[in-house]
This record gives structure tokens, sequence and C-alpha cells, in this order.
């Protein structure tokens, strides 16, 4: 077990290098001079001086992704040529909207997915089956940021349940602001949640054709129980693939969301950052979020081999 | 099983035929709109702006007096033309990638291979989108490459996976005692053996294109003015959606049943193409 | 009164007949053999029995087990029974445990199940189980996973699971099919010891006569969802009433006529020969560590031989078959046909492969189901330099499909349109068309019911007579080989152990293993002579 984690360890960081990388020199291929790129055409030498020293332009290509590199090590992503402030500084503040929300929004997938696919599947056939794989059909196909907008229409505008939109502040209490935070996690929630509970479905529905399942019915286990005890545990390891993709969907998602909600998160930063051609900023962003994706990637394979004993021997 | 026999459980099949149904009207809706629309889609008429679904504007005119059901019908074409070159860019590299990969199982390649879709799979395709974005602009053609990246992965996998397992069938080893090369085989036994899945995966990643694009064009990332597209018609509705709700409606629709109907026509296909459920299910 | 008493047991699933009247009984402490080729429902009986049918099935009739009419019990009564009162064991070991749990906590499922006892109790009584089943706690504990265990032990951990109790009956369906003989042996030992010692009945279910022929006190004989012939085994093997038993004990033991010829000139030879695979490192730096599947094997084969490899799985003979095919370099030694080497350069040699094909086990995954049956048989002429096209590439099609009993038309269709019979014949007239001088036959008959394979062999008979062939006959059917080949080879971990005449390695084998495999091998009495 000690060994297949260290082993995937090795290769998280040899993804995050690699990442960190392709990310580095792509913005590095920017045509011309990034500094004068991202000042536009009316910027003087001395600005244009002023913002290659700070983005690192001096030195080799290997220097500078060096020191870029370092620099995020130490916690220091380099400064925002529009706002003046440490990057770091706007990402920690943005980070405590952007990560609590797609966490919601994956607890609240989960939990809806679990109960909807474990039940479509032990009523195989079903019209409590159909019903649920008709509404995930449709859920599925719903593009989350109209089903927030449809949302806010009804119960913010006409409804008047929540706000259109905003955030109200950790510092107000930890209710406004997860309610202001709730009709963004379900429109997040929906599409994935409808993903995942076919995902728990059909998984479900393999594993219970196994040889074991049958296995265990002679036994004297209950349909009940042999879904339960034998076919779950087993069924889980698809649907845990699925749980770690959708983490960068929720990630993706969750950036077009706060457009919807005028949430001050890394979205709206980034948006903001490609409007006013701030690179550190949209670089730092890109890299944190496939840092997080990758980190969430580890731990659904460490989650693997809790789950399969044949993945930990084999390393 | 002969021809008629796959055509008529093609036509047993509900989902197959109401996927298939839908599918064919925004096609016929994007091709139409080359030789047809109701009203031109620039021509503004301010004093008709907002007007919901009536007479002349079926699906109601928006914040410029424009025909919303024209839009959408041009719009169609956007999302359509983005979402099938992208699948096509997936499925062009992606399979011969996973082909060779399952060709030559444990082999340095593989592991290049294998490891290159990690990675890719790393950078969701928003975020492909939104670095190009801000190198390059934004353009229709980013929502084209981003999505086309984010699929080359998907296909490279899948195919990878189910060429493995016909590797280790005997016809695969007789083609080999016949003296028939690597290549020769992955085109004349394995490719055509993992069609059936690529078509099945090809419709569902072509809604996911459909529903990327949408989500691109309405942050900006995507289709420029003067391009309709439905995700910017979204965007545009959004101030107004509590005076002019249709606005919002109806290219939502649009996209929601496009999608839909792909999905809904993946899963037919797959149950068609898959013996086992086929006789179960019947 | 009996322990299982069926009668007149009918089975329709989805509105179509599986079972038509089967009527038979099972004692206390009686063996009963359930003997029937594919489709014969003999399995469908077993799971009426237990009641576990697919989705759609209807029984009608009547199924006494102890007492308890099955077929109008209530679900939770019959999960109460099952278990406890009745256990099952199925073919295919390998995936009848649940991958991520401990041997130990399935087998004492059974326990927790039926019992109110504690955990720990449960426990120590699966660690007892086990015992019985010949797994002792030292090489096997409780927290054993499935995949660290062969096919052989797994099997025994399920007939642990289904003995646990003590169920007055065992259902076994197909148990050792899917094992090796000397395995194979060791099971059934095992299971006629747990009939001895707990006095269950033991309904055993077969597609092998051989395997009942020794240890059943009954035989019911099955054939398209009916019971042909039922009876005390002395009985049914000495009167034979009905045809199709005699057909099955004749196709069982059917000896295809050969002819004798002149065999002095060797056409394969195998000299000396060393196949080794890379195992995957286990440190990044260690020492790159290697298997050695094939250690200095040497052998040859006469023009017009028939040549018998037998051995159990894991002892070399697909990677010798691969090796001799040219589909894989030897890492020493050499192997010639005809004085030419099969491998030149590190690239296979084109004018050897061609006068030497093979026809594999699986009937089902041997021909690709998107091509038709013409180019299929014609795929084989890839190896030529010239080779026929239009009409002539027609008529070879033509004339191979005909050599082996097919029709000419026949090449127009897909393969899914023909029965494992004809299929194998369809992959002997693939591996005919390029006129080879040897074919290798790799388990070619293994997969298919007696009377069809019976029918096999003697098409292969037929064929080495008409054009001469040589044939390499690779099995781990051991009565298959007796019958067609002249010489036979045994090969365990890598080496040839023993090898000589048939009829002289079968009636007096020297070396150890080949005593033991000959030994477990089980054997059809003679006719009449039970």
């Amino acid at each position: 077990m000690l060994r297949f984690a260290f082993k995937r360890l090795v290769s998280l960081g040899l993804s995050l290098v690699v990442a960190s990388v392709v990310i580095f020199l792509f913005v590095e291929v920017v045509p011309g001079d990034p500094a004068a790129y991202m000042l536009g055409l009316n910027a003087t030498e001395e600005t244009l001086a002023a913002l290659r020293e700070q983005l690192g332009l001096s030195g080799t290509l290997a220097e500078r992704y060096l020191s870029w590199v370092g620099g995020m090590l130490r916690g220091d992503f380099g400064t925002s040529y529009t706002y003046r402030t440490p990057v770091s500084e706007m990402i920690a503040d943005r980070m405590w909207i952007s990560l609590p929300l797609a966490i919601y929004a994956l607890t609240l997938s989960t939990l809806i997915a679990f109960p909807a696919g474990i039940w479509a599947a032990s009523k195989r056939g079903s019209a409590a089956d159909v019903s649920v794989m008709g509404l995930t059909q449709l859920g599925v196909a719903i593009p989350n940021f109209w089903f927030a907008m449809l949302m806010v229409l009804v119960f913010a505008i006409n409804l008047r349940w929540f706000s259109a939109g905003g955030f109200a502040g950790w510092e107000a209490g930890v209710y406004p602001a997860m309610k202001s935070l709730t009709l963004p996690a379900i429109a997040l929630a929906l599409p994935q949640a409808s993903i995942l509970a076919r995902v728990m479905r059909s998984s479900l529905l393999d594993t219970l054709s196994e040889d074991f399942i049958r296995t265990a019915r002679a036994k004297g286990l209950t349909k009940r129980q042999a879904l339960w005890r034998h076919a779950l545990r087993n069924a889980l390891i698809p649907v845990l693939t699925i749980i770690g993709l959708q983490f960068s969907f929720l990630l993706a998602g969750a950036i077009i969301i706060e457009n919807v909600f005028f949430l001050p998160g890394l979205g709206r930063l980034v948006f903001q950052a490609i409007s006013a051609r701030d690179l550190i900023v949209v670089e730092s962003v890109v890299m944190l979020l496939v840092f997080a994706v990758i980190v969430v990637n580890f731990a659904v394979d460490i989650a693997y081999a809790a789950v399969d004993p044949r993945l930990r021997v084999r390393g | 099983m002969t021809e008629t026999g796959f055509l008529g459980a093609a036509l047993r099949s509900r989902s197959l035929v109401l996927g298939a149904v839908l599918t064919a009207v925004f096609v016929l809706a994007a091709v139409v709109s080359f030789l047809w629309v109701p009203h031109d889609v620039t021509a503004m008429d301010i004093p008709n702006r907002m007007k919901g679904p009536e007479g002349a504007h079926p699906l109601g005119t928006d914040h410029f007096g424009r025909d919303i059901l024209s839009m959408i019908m041009v719009g169609a074409r956007t999302s359509i033309a983005v979402a099938v070159v992208a699948v096509g860019i997936g499925m062009v590299l992606g399979v011969p990638l996973g082909l060779a990969a399952a060709a030559r199982k444990g082999s340095l390649l593989d592991e290049v291979i294998m490891r290159g879709n990690d990675l890719v799979f790393a950078f969701p395709s928003l975020l492909i989108a939104i670095m190009i974005t801000a190198v390059f602009g934004a353009s229709a053609l980013n929502a084209i490459i981003a999505i086309g990246i984010f699929n080359i992965p998907v296909f490279a996998r899948l195919t990878r996976g189910a060429a493995l397992s016909l590797w280790t069938r005997d016809y695969v080893m007789a083609a080999r005692v016949a003296g028939k090369g690597a290549t020769r085989i992955s085109f004349e036994h394995i490719l055509p053996n993992v069609t059936n899945l690529l078509i099945v995966q090809g419709t569902i990643q072509f809604s996911l294109g459909i529903l990327a694009e949408a989500a691109l064009s309405y942050v900006g990332l995507g289709a420029q003015p003067p391009l309709p597209s439905w995700g910017r018609m979204l965007a545009d509705s959004q101030t107004m959606i509590s005076i002019a709700p249709h606005m919002a409606i109806f290219p939502g629709l649009a996209i929601l049943l496009t999608v839909l109907g792909l999905n809904l026509m993946g899963d037919g296909l797959r149950d068609l193409f898959d013996p086992k459920i086929r006789r179960v299910g019947r | 009164m009996s322990l299982l008493e069926i009668e007149g047991l009918d089975l329709d699933i989805h509105g179509e007949a599986i079972l038509k009247g089967v009527s038979l009984a099972v004692q206390p402490g009686q063996i009963v053999g359930v003997i029937g080729e594919s489709g014969s429902g003999k399995s469908m009986t077993a799971f009426s029995v237990m009641q576990l049918l697919p989705d759609g099935a209807m029984c009608r009739g009547r199924v006494t087990l102890g007492g308890h009419e099955m077929l109008s019990l209530p679900e939770p009564s019959l999960c109460r029974l099952r278990g406890n009162e009745v256990g099952m064991v199925f073919q295919e070991p390998m995936t009848a445990l649940n991958p991520i749990q401990t041997i130990g906590a399935q087998v004492a499922e059974t326990i927790l199940i039926h019992e109110d006892v504690s955990r720990a109790e449960a426990m120590a009584r699966a660690r007892e189980a086990l015992e019985r089943c010949e797994l002792p706690e030292a090489k096997f504990p409780l927290s054993r996973y499935p995949h660290e265990l062969s096919g052989g032990q797994r099997q025994r951990v399920v007939i642990a699971m289904a003995i646990a109790l003590r169920p007055k009956l065992l259902i076994a369906d197909e148990p050792t099919t899917a094992l090796d003989v000397t395995t194979q042996a060791q099971i059934l030992r095992l299971l006629r010891r747990l009939v001895d010692e707990d006095g269950m009945g033991l309904m055993l279910i077969t597609h092998d006569l051989a395997v009942v022929a020794d240890m059943a006190h009954e035989i019911v004989i099955m054939r398209h969802g009916e019971v042909v012939e039922a009876g005390p085994t002395g009985r049914v093997f000495d009167e034979m009433r009905h045809p199709y038993t005699r057909a099955l004990f004749e196709a069982s033991g059917h000896q295809p006529e050969r002819e004798e010829s002149p065999r002095d000139v060797p056409l394969l030879q195998v000299r000396d020969v060393v196949r080794d695979y890379a195992l995957p490192r286990t440190r990044l730096f260690a020492p790159q560590e290697h298997f050695r599947a094939v250690n200095g094997v040497s052998f040859e084969i006469a023009k017009g031989e028939s040549l018998g490899l037998v051995g159990e799985s894991g002892c070399g003979k697909s990677t010798l078959t691969r090796a001799i095919l040219g589909l894989e370099e030897v890492q020493a030694g050499e192997i010639l046909l005809d004085g030419e080497p099969v491998f030149t350069g590190h690239r296979p040699n084109r004018d050897v492969r061609r006068r030497m094909q093979v026809v594999f086990q699986d009937p089902f995954g041997s021909f690709n189901p998107r091509w038709k049956v013409g180019p299929l048989v014609a795929e084989p002429f890839h190896l030529l330099r010239d080779p026929p096209t239009g009409a002539a590439r027609d008529a070879a099609i033509a004339e191979a499909l005909e050599s082996v009993g097919l029709a000419a038309e026949d090449r127009h269709k897909y393969i899914h349109e023909f029965s494992g019979g004809q299929r194998q014949r369809i992959a002997i007239a693939r591996a005919l068309i390029i006129k080879p001088e040897l074919i290798i036959l790799d388990e070619a008959v293994s997969a298919l019911d007696v009377s069809i394979r019976a029918q096999i062999l003697d098409l292969l008979a037929d064929l080495s007579a008409r054009f001469g062939l040589t044939y390499l006959f690779i099995s781990h059917d051991l009565s298959v080989v007796r019958t067609i080949t002249d010489r036979v080879m045994v090969m365990q971990a890598g080496e040839i152990v023993e090898e000589g005449p048939t009829a002289l390695v079968f009636d007096a084998p020297q070396h150890d293993y080949t005593k033991t495999l000959i030994a477990a091998a089980p054997v059809l009495p003679e006719r009449g002579a039970a």
C-alpha cells in the first residue's frame, strides 16, 4: 500500500512539473514582447521596462521558468499588473468562494446521485427506474448556466427566496454565506448528479450480473443483502473515477456559474484578468486549478486502492 | 442479423427514434438557414425590441428587435460546426494514438501516449480556452481547438481500452500467423470492431461539444459578434431576464433539446450495437 | 423419502421451453451425476432447485427438498434454505468470489446470515470449513483475498462456503471444468470425502461422462431439456437403453480411424529452445528479472506424423506454440522447418511460415465478426508472394470449405451464422487454404461438445490421410491426445519431462509427473465391464 502511494506520488510530481512547463511555455509563446502585449499600444518605455522587470523577463528561458516555479513554491505568484497587488493575496481572497462552492456542489451531487442510482438499479425496469433515468437524461442535457438563469428567474426574481447574485461574505456568518452559494451549487450539482446517478446505476447493474453475486445468493443472501454487501463496493470503482473527473468539471463550471451569480470567485478574477490582459494572474489561476485537478486525481487513485485489494499489491 | 433486422430494431428503439428526430430537426434548421430564414439576423428593429412570441416572430425578438427564431437557426450552424470539427479533431488524432498505444502495449510509446492523455485530462477544455484566449484573443476557432484538444484523450483512451481486449482475440493471432503486421491488423481487425463504440462515444462527445461551445460563447471565449451563437444569445439575455424571459428560454431550450437528442441517440445506438442488451431488453 | 425429488419439472424462460418434464431424485449420502451437452438444461435444473432463475422464468411441476416445496415457497423462506439446507458450487472459480472481500469474511458470511452468532465465532467456524476443504491456516489465513489464490484453491473456498453449515444437499455445476486434470482429481476427491463425512446428497452436473463414471451412484442423462436415461451408474453403463446414451458414450471415447504412413523424414526440428519473458521491475533500479517459460526444449516431428503435446495451464505449451509459429523470437536454440529456420536475423521467415498454420481453441473468438467467411478463410494468402486473385481465389476458398464438409456458398455468410462445430471446420479450412505441411492444433477440440468433438477428430484424421498433413496436437485433455497422436510429449514447467509412442507413454509412464497426470485423468469404464 505504501509503495503504491509512493509510486502515485512520484507520478503526481511529474504531472505537476509537466503541466507547469506547458502553462509556462504557453504564455511564453505570446507573439512578441509579453510586456508590450499586456500594456497595449500606448505604453511608454519606462512602464514597459518596469513590467519586464516585474515579469522576470530578463534571463534565459530556464531561469525564468525556475524563478516562476520557485516563487509559486514559496507562495509568491508575482504581482498583478492591473491591480498592483500580489497575485497570491487576490487568489487567497477568491478561493474562499470558489473552493466552498465546488465542495458544496460535489457534496450535493453525490448526495443526490448515490440514492437515485442505487434505487434505479435495484428497481431495474420499473416505473421508478424509467422516471429516474428520464430525469437524469434531462439533467445531463441541460446547460448549467442556463439552468442557473432559470433558477434566478424563478427563485430570486419571482419568489424572492434568494438574492439574484452576489456573495454575502463569510464575515456575515455561515448561514447567509451558504445561502448565497446555494443556487450556484445546485446549478453546478444537478447536471453532475445526473451523470453520476447514471454511472452508479449502470455500474451497479454490471456488478449485479457478476458470478459472485450468484454465489452470494446461493449462500442465502436476499437480493437486497447481495446488493448492499457485495455489489455496492465493487460498483464504486468506476463511480470514483467519475467523481474525480467531475471535480475538474465542477471547477471549470464554477468559473462560468460565478459569472451568472456575480460571485467574486476565481472565475470572475480570470475573466477580469483576460480583459485586462493580466497574464500573470491568468497563468497563476490556471496553474492552481490544474494543480487541484491533479491532486484530486491522486486522491482518487489512493481511494481505489482502499476499495480494491488487487491494486495494493500490483502497485 | 440481416440489414433489415438492424433497421427494424433501430426503429423499435424509442430513444433512438426520438433522439434521431430531435437531432435531425436542428441539423435541418442549420441547413435551411443557409437558404432561408424568417428574418435577417443582422437587421435591427428597435421599435419591436423584446417582443414576446407573436405572429411575425414566433419566438419573439431580442433587445435589438432581431428575430429569435432566425437567430436560433443561424446559431445552430455555429454550434454544430464547432462540435463536429472538435469531435473530428478528437477522433482523427485520438483514435490512431489509441490504436498505436494498444498495438505496442507496455512500450515507451504506449507510456508516453497514456501519460500525455492524463496530462491533457488535467486541463478542462474551459482552462485551455482561457489560456488560448488570454494569449491569442477570443474566437470560434479557439472554442474548436479547446474542445478538440480535450476530445483527443477521450478517444485515445476509449480506443486503447477496446483495442487491448481485441488484441487478445484469437482472430488477431490468426492474422499474425498469416504474416500481417501490427499496423495492418490495427486497421483490418481492430478498427472495424471498435467503430460501434466510436460512433456511440462520438455522439456523446458531439453533445458535450455543443454544451461546451455554448458555455464558452456565454462567457465570451467562443464565437464573437456578428456570428450568432446560442451561448451569446443567453449572455445577452441575462440582464433582461426579468423583463424579457423569452430571450433566455428559447435559446436555452434549443441547446437542451439538441443535446438531449444526441444523448438519446447515443444511448439508443449503444443498446442497438450491444447484442447482450438487445437480447435481454427487447 | 428422498432428500431431493424433482417431478415433472417444466421450465420456460420468456416463453421458450428449457426443461420438459424433468424428474430425478437424490438420496442422503448419494452422488447423482447429471450429464448432458450444452443446451441440455442440466444447469437450469440446478438453478430451479435453488430457485435462482433468470428473470422471465416460469416453473411448473414439483421440486421437494427435505420436505419443502421449493416452487411454492416465498422468497424469504427460500433464502433461509439456500446456504443452510442446500449449497451450490459453480463452474468458474475465478469469478465466483467477491474480489474485494477476504476469503474468511466470505465463508463466515454463510454462517452469519443463517445463525445468530458473534462475528468471532463465525470466523472460527469459517476457519474450520476451510480446513475441511484442505486449505490449511498456515498457507491460507482468513485474511487472504481471492486474487492471491489459484483456480483450484478458489474452488475450495467456494466449496467451503457451500458446506460451512453442513447442508443436506450440495449442488455442483461443472465444478472442475475450468480446472487442470490434477486439480480436477483433487476437487472430486474432496467432494467425495465431504459426502462420506456429512452424509449429504451431491448433485454433480457435468458434460464429461468419465468424471462421474467412477464416482456417482446414480446417473441422469439429459438432452434438449429432457431426461433420456436414468439409473444406477453400473446399470446405465451396462445397458445403455437410449441411443443417445450410447452415442454419448461412444463419442466420449471416440477413436478416429487413422492410417499408418512411413515416417522417417523430419519436418519440424526444435533444438534446445529457451524462451524468457522480462518480469516487471519490482524496484526502479532492480536488475531486470526473467521468467523462463520454455527451458531447453528439443524434439522433432516427422513428415506425416501426429505428435501430441500434453501439459497443464502455465506449463509453457502456448509459448512454445508461438515460438514455432515464428510469432516471437526465442532467446536460445533453433526451430527449423524442413531445415529452414523460422526466424532469420530477428525477422520471421515468410518462406517457412507459409508452410505451417494453426487452429485455435475458441470457435467464437477465432474470427473477426465483421468479415465474411470468404475473406476470413483466405486471410493466410497474405503469406504468399503471389496470392491467387479473382476466380482462382474463389476456387481456392471453395475447395478449402468443401474439404472440411462445408458448402462453397458459405463464403458469403458471416461467422455468427455458424455453430461452434462449423466454426471449427472453418478454422481448419483457413489453415488448409495455403496447403501447409504442418498444422498446429492448439486445444482445437477442447471447447466442443463430445459428439461434435468426435466429428472434428474424424475430419482431422481424414484430412491428414488425404493431404499428408503433419500435426502438432496440443491439449490438456489426455483422452483426446491418446486417440489421435502417434507420439506424445509431456511438458511441465517449461520442460519436456517425457516423450515416447502414445500407447507406451499411456500404458507405462516413466516420469512421476506423467504418472500423476494419467492417474488424475478420469476414465470411462469399458463398455459393459462396470
